[in-house]
């Protein structure tokens, strides 16, 4: 495209696109780390600055840090559980069923729907379905409602978003199983390796590329979870599955206090992006060509 | 010769325990779907008594269930914003999404460099941490809240940079110049020469992209929620939720009401599914 008008290619090409890319990510981005020395309330006429003030209050908001652990603690738990899970489906089906196709499309499906239907779906299994199975077993683990306990309200989170988000994992680890050389799982095979030391040596460092991307994606999807935790259990019983996400929304447009609000988001939005980082920075040393 | 038939026997037995073990997960996966499907056409005192009978043996078996949740959620209006929404905004970022793309693989000058150096940057930046500053912007400053055509725009500028990034890879590495300057030659102008050269040769990652974009506007809930607070204009997942805060003891009609909202995705999966599956994967792979 070489151009003897060059003016007029950047309006019609490039502009439309960057207006709507600048309008709506990165100024309001920037706009976001200035709210953060505001007192805004989401009303008001004026914003007055107060410089750190807002970083303060965030230090001293002992919601915000206990969200903060328990979304860790739910990190942790749901990306090692739909990991081990995913690998461990796509290793079965890519045995060489026939039926593969249809388990795949099966197990993708709660990514197909949002995660406010699924959460209502959920509720309904926890509150309805297990207390009758409790009633007719006798099993005390059913006896009430899990979404009344607030561990079990956690654990239920936990099991929900495993369910979910395992579904797309499998998609990519299948892809990364059948990328896998034949040649070297015979060469492996005819070396005598088998069993696990196969999948030490041979199958896990060759699927690191894999498991990057989805450590990757779980790792961010889990940290910012909220259409769930909104619909599963509203953050209750009494506030105590509320994450982090949850947090925020509720210090911005319910209590009103943007400034502060906007500072946590922020917050988070630095570990996450910290974390990722550091998982991908690690994860990628793995990997190795085949 | 023998030990070689035990080996198969072993194969052949573990084959059948994975299946087995494949065939149990899924039941399992599927067990919430399943339970709603039932649930759907039953009555509530009969879901109370056991969520888990089977249909025939409930008196109380009807579709009532369903009319009651679709006039209650407002069911065709609802679907309609989501379908008005879904398209435009995915017509749209494709559209502005391959000419930027393809603006800024021919150019390269310091605008593209910046431009594209600060899409892959924002790509890590959570919706959370914008949506404060947005509502703040486009509802306080701007008013311009509670429209169909902002939540467009808006869905449009969040799926930008990714697709950019898509668009981008693949024209840089599958789209010759030389068929464009033969373009030029035979009188084309710039535009022409992008919408009847270069994107059609685009069709395998857009058809990618429309699906990632559309899945992801179609289900997505928090931005909706920020933008639209008027009745008529609420999107399927809005109006769930809603609906579901005023009926939730209902369950008969709570379960219909979901089943409502799975369905045309379940219509368009079964129809789709090769190219959904395959989509995701790419997205995901890139």
């Amino acid at each position: 495209m070489k151009s003897k008008n060059k003016g007029k290619d950047f309006g019609i090409f490039a502009l439309p696109g960057m207006f709507c890319f600048f309008a709506v990510v990165i100024i309001p981005f920037i706009y976001g780390v200035y709210l953060t020395f505001t007192d805004w309330d989401g009303v008001a006429e004026v914003k007055n600055f107060i410089g750190l003030a807002n970083f303060q209050k965030v230090i001293e908001d002992h919601e915000f840090w206990t969200s903060m652990l328990l979304t860790f603690k739910y990190v942790i738990l749901v990306v090692l559980l739909v990991n081990i899970i995913a690998f461990a489906i796509a290793y079965l089906l890519t045995r060489g069923f026939k039926g593969q196709n249809f388990f795949r499309a099966g197990f993708f499906t709660p990514n197909l729907i949002g995660g406010i239907v699924l959460g209502y779906i959920w509720q309904f299994v926890f509150s309805r379905v297990f207390v009758n199975i409790g009633e007719s077993t006798g099993w005390s683990l059913f006896e009430a409602s899990w979404l009344s306990d607030p561990n079990k309200a956690f654990a239920a989170m936990v099991l929900v978003s495993v369910w979910q988000l395992s579904g797309y994992m499998i998609l990519i680890y299948v892809a990364g199983f059948m990328g896998l050389s034949e040649d070297v799982m015979e060469a492996a095979s005819i070396d005598g390796a088998s069993g696990w030391l196969k999948m030490r040596k041979i199958v896990l460092p060759l699927m690191m590329s894999s498991i990057t991307i989805c450590l990757f994606l779980t790792l961010s999807r889990a940290f910012m979870v909220y259409d769930v935790n909104l619909s599963l259990t509203a953050g209750g019983p009494y506030g105590t599955t509320e994450m982090a996400a949850m947090h925020v929304y509720e210090k911005a447009f319910t209590s009103r206090q943007f400034g502060a609000g906007q500072a946590e988001a922020l917050i988070l939005f630095i570990v996450v992006a910290c974390i990722s980082g550091l998982q991908v920075y690690l994860t990628k040393k793995q990997e190795v060509e085949a | 010769m023998n030990q070689k038939k035990i080996g198969g026997t072993k194969r052949k037995v573990q084959n059948v325990i994975a299946m087995a073990v494949l065939i149990v997960i899924f039941i399992t996966y599927m067990f919430p779907f399943l339970m709603v499907l039932i649930n759907s056409l039953k009555q509530k005192r009969d879901i109370i008594k056991s969520p888990f009978s089977w249909l025939f043996t409930i008196k109380g078996l009807s579709f009532d269930n369903f009319v009651n949740a679709f006039n209650q959620m407002d069911f065709l209006n609802a679907f309609k914003n989501s379908l008005i929404v879904t398209v435009s905004a995915t017509v749209l970022v494709t559209i502005l999404g391959t000419m930027l793309a393809y603006y800024i693989v021919r150019h390269n000058n310091k605008i593209s460099k910046i431009t594209f150096a600060l899409m892959v940057a924002s790509m890590i930046i959570p919706f959370q941490a914008i949506m404060i500053p947005l509502v703040s912007i486009y509802g306080g400053t701007l008013n311009i809240l509670n429209h169909r055509i902002t939540l467009i725009f808006m869905h449009t500028g969040f799926s930008m940079a990714m697709s950019v990034f898509m668009f981008h890879g693949f024209i840089k590495g599958n789209v010759p110049i030389a068929l464009e300057e033969a373009a030029y030659i035979d009188g084309c102008t710039h535009i022409q020469t992008f919408f009847k050269i270069v994107f059609p040769l685009l069709k395998p990652t857009i058809s990618t992209m429309v699906i990632l974009n559309a899945m992801s506007f179609w289900n997505d809930f928090l931005l909706p929620s920020l933008v639209l607070t008027d009745k008529k204009l609420l999107t399927l997942p809005l109006s769930t939720y809603s609906f579901y805060g005023t009926y939730s003891a209902d369950y008969g009609t709570i379960m219909a009401g979901l089943l409502l909202c799975v369905i045309p995705i379940m219509i368009l999966y079964v129809a789709l599914q090769k190219q959904i599956i395959g989509g995701v994967v790419a997205g995901a792979v890139k």
